[in-house]
């Protein structure tokens, strides 16, 4: 739909009052970018003048000082997967079970999704005192790569679910009438039909999931740990880049340089997540429209 | 339709999963509280709020100082951004033309997905040190004030943005027939209208400002102490439990599972205010806004 904004079609007095408020707001919003574009191009030209590839290939030197960050990038993908590897299929089923299952059961769905809102709103660091006692103390696992992973997986649960059911619950319901007057099992009508067609969506729930996850950094400081060498299993402790970044900052000194290369390649990869989602949101509107 | 067996185990699998899911939070509640029991039966509530400071190797634990750290911090937070995040969305919707508006936009948008831990170094490493230069310390209440109303004014302008949006074109007509100017269009007839997604948007930004760890940790100075100016350091209730947890035993662990245990609850009662106030649903919520239950898709 174009937008159309008022003072296109309206044609209104013009008092010096309004004058004032399209000042102030004008004001307000040149002071917001000026703001943001010095963050950013803060860390771009201070954090590029560090970026090699050996940067990303080699390892650290000196607690993060010098080389690179090759471990931390090892570890992140590994905290990544764990995480995924939960959440994908608990996200999935559980969509499902919202968008498809719920007619017959409301008060149940309403209680879910309560739930499930509730815990988007939890503080990550709740997260992480959650995770510290459960997954290290409890299942015994200590500081881990898996007690990480499995305390994001966790935190991105509600964010995937909902994006999962949203792309479910757009599919047509004549699709669903179809294939039901076909004689297609329950099981058939998802595989075969539901998942493909929503398929786009499933993915932007799964990119913004990752994204999401990348971002963390409060929830593992005391999950996953903060140890810098290479991890061997997944009981190894191992930072991810957001914590990396909070350590060189906080406790390195003289780390700052690494730290704001480090800052650029995490917002690097995490421009590149939501510019796919959004690619992938504009190809669904697209198809939506034809 | 025919009933398989795979269809009822798909059936019964996807319940399962959903169910388990639902438990996480009661789950998180359980623990915490099971964790923080030493908190009410050994060091008792009253100490929370009578101890003479947070001294937790001498068994005192006033957390007083950290509780108010965390609403001096976000109350200022929030009073920066809110007036700065709608005049920004007032902009956006109603003076911003094609190429400018797109862009701003974009910005923001780009800045929703920055990272906290991106914020808190980036104020650590340039705003502290100005700060620092102007009015010692640096790493203040207002650093932190000013980096944590940085990082929620994204969230404000996109969802009072929408908010606005959703008004009815008809009521602008109507304005514009009485022959209004654009200010009494704005403040009396928009904003009145977009009151309650505005609210929503607030208590959400209210809710991440509160529970945010990593920002106030970096730019915040961390010293347990009542402050007596925006000048001075101060550290939160997050940053606290960040701070101590790795080497926090017994009943000092104890008090730090409680501190967890009184963010949650804060922001659950905030989740509670908003639903009361949430009509409209926002598309760029970065939290997710509540919904109906008519369910329309559903297997026949």
């Amino acid at each position: 739909m174009p937008r159309q904004y008022p003072h296109e079609v309206i044609k209104h007095m013009h008092t010096f009052r309004d004058r004032l408020i399209a000042w102030i707001s004008a004001a307000s919003v040149l002071l917001i970018t000026l703001l943001f574009l010095w963050l950013v191009l803060d860390i771009f030209f201070k954090g590029f003048a560090g970026l090699h590839w050996s940067f990303l290939t080699s390892a650290p030197l000196n607690a993060g000082r010098a080389g690179g960050i090759a471990p931390v990038i090892v570890s992140t993908l590994l905290i990544l997967g764990v995480c995924m590897l939960v959440c994908v299929p608990a996200g999935l089923a559980t969509a499902i079970h919202l968008s498809e299952y719920t007619v017959r059961n409301p008060a149940a769905a309403r209680l879910i999704r309560r739930s499930l809102d509730t815990l988007a709103g939890v503080p990550s660091i709740v997260f992480g005192l959650f995770g510290a006692s459960v997954f290290c103390d409890l299942l015994g696992l200590g500081y881990s790569i898996l007690s990480g992973g499995l305390t994001l997986a966790c935190m991105v649960l509600p964010f995937m679910i909902r994006a999962g059911e949203e792309s479910l619950r757009s599919v047509p319901q004549e699709y669903r009438l179809g294939a039901s007057a076909l004689g297609f099992s329950q099981y058939s009508v998802l595989t075969g039909i539901l998942i493909p067609v929503a398929m786009p969506g499933l993915s932007i729930g799964l990119i913004l999931g990752i994204g999401r996850a990348l971002a963390e950094t409060a929830a593992l400081i005391f999950t996953s740990g903060y140890v810098l060498r290479m991890p061997e299993s997944l009981l190894d402790s191992g930072r991810t880049l957001s914590v990396h970044i909070y350590d060189l900052a906080m406790n390195v000194s003289g780390g700052e340089a690494n730290g704001y290369t480090s800052a650029l390649v995490l917002i690097a990869i995490l421009v590149m997540i939501n510019t796919g989602a959004r690619i992938l949101t504009q190809r669904i509107v697209h198809e939506v429209h034809i | 339709m025919s009933r398989s067996s795979a269809d009822l185990a798909l059936r019964r699998l996807t319940l399962v999963c959903a169910l388990s899911v639902a438990c996480i939070l009661g789950l998180i509640t359980v623990f915490l509280t099971l964790a923080s029991l030493p908190a009410f039966t050994d060091i008792g509530i009253v100490a929370f709020v009578r101890d003479l400071a947070w001294y937790p190797r001498e068994n005192m634990f006033n957390l007083v100082p950290m509780i108010a750290g965390s609403l001096i911090v976000t109350a200022i937070a929030l009073l920066m951004a809110t007036p700065l995040g709608i005049a920004a969305a007032i902009f956006l919707s109603y003076y911003a033309q094609g190429f400018v508006g797109a862009s701003f936009q974009r910005l923001v948008e780009l800045l929703t997905g920055i990272p906290s831990v991106v914020f808190g170094f980036w104020g650590l490493v340039a705003i502290v040190p100005l700060l620092a230069a102007w009015h010692a310390p640096g790493a203040s209440v207002l650093a932190a004030a000013l980096v944590l109303a940085l990082m929620i004014l994204p969230t404000i302008i996109l969802m009072s943005h929408t908010a606005i949006t959703a008004v009815p074109e008809s009521y602008r007509h109507a304005a514009a027939a009485l022959s209004l100017d654009r200010f009494a269009m704005i403040f009396h007839i928009v904003l009145p209208a977009a009151f309650s997604g505005i609210i929503t948007a607030v208590l959400l930004a209210l809710g991440r400002a509160i529970g945010e760890t990593m920002v106030v940790l970096m730019v915040a100075g961390n010293v347990v102490k009542l402050p007596s100016s925006v000048f001075d350091p101060v550290r939160t209730l997050t940053a606290n439990i960040a701070l101590e947890m790795a080497y926090a035993r017994d009943d000092h662990r104890a008090a730090l599972f409680f501190s967890g245990l009184l963010l949650l609850a804060l922001v659950t009662l905030l989740v509670f205010i908003g639903e009361r106030f949430s009509s409209v649903r926002p598309e760029h919520a970065t939290a997710i806004s509540p919904r109906s239950d008519q369910t329309h898709a559903h297997f026949p």
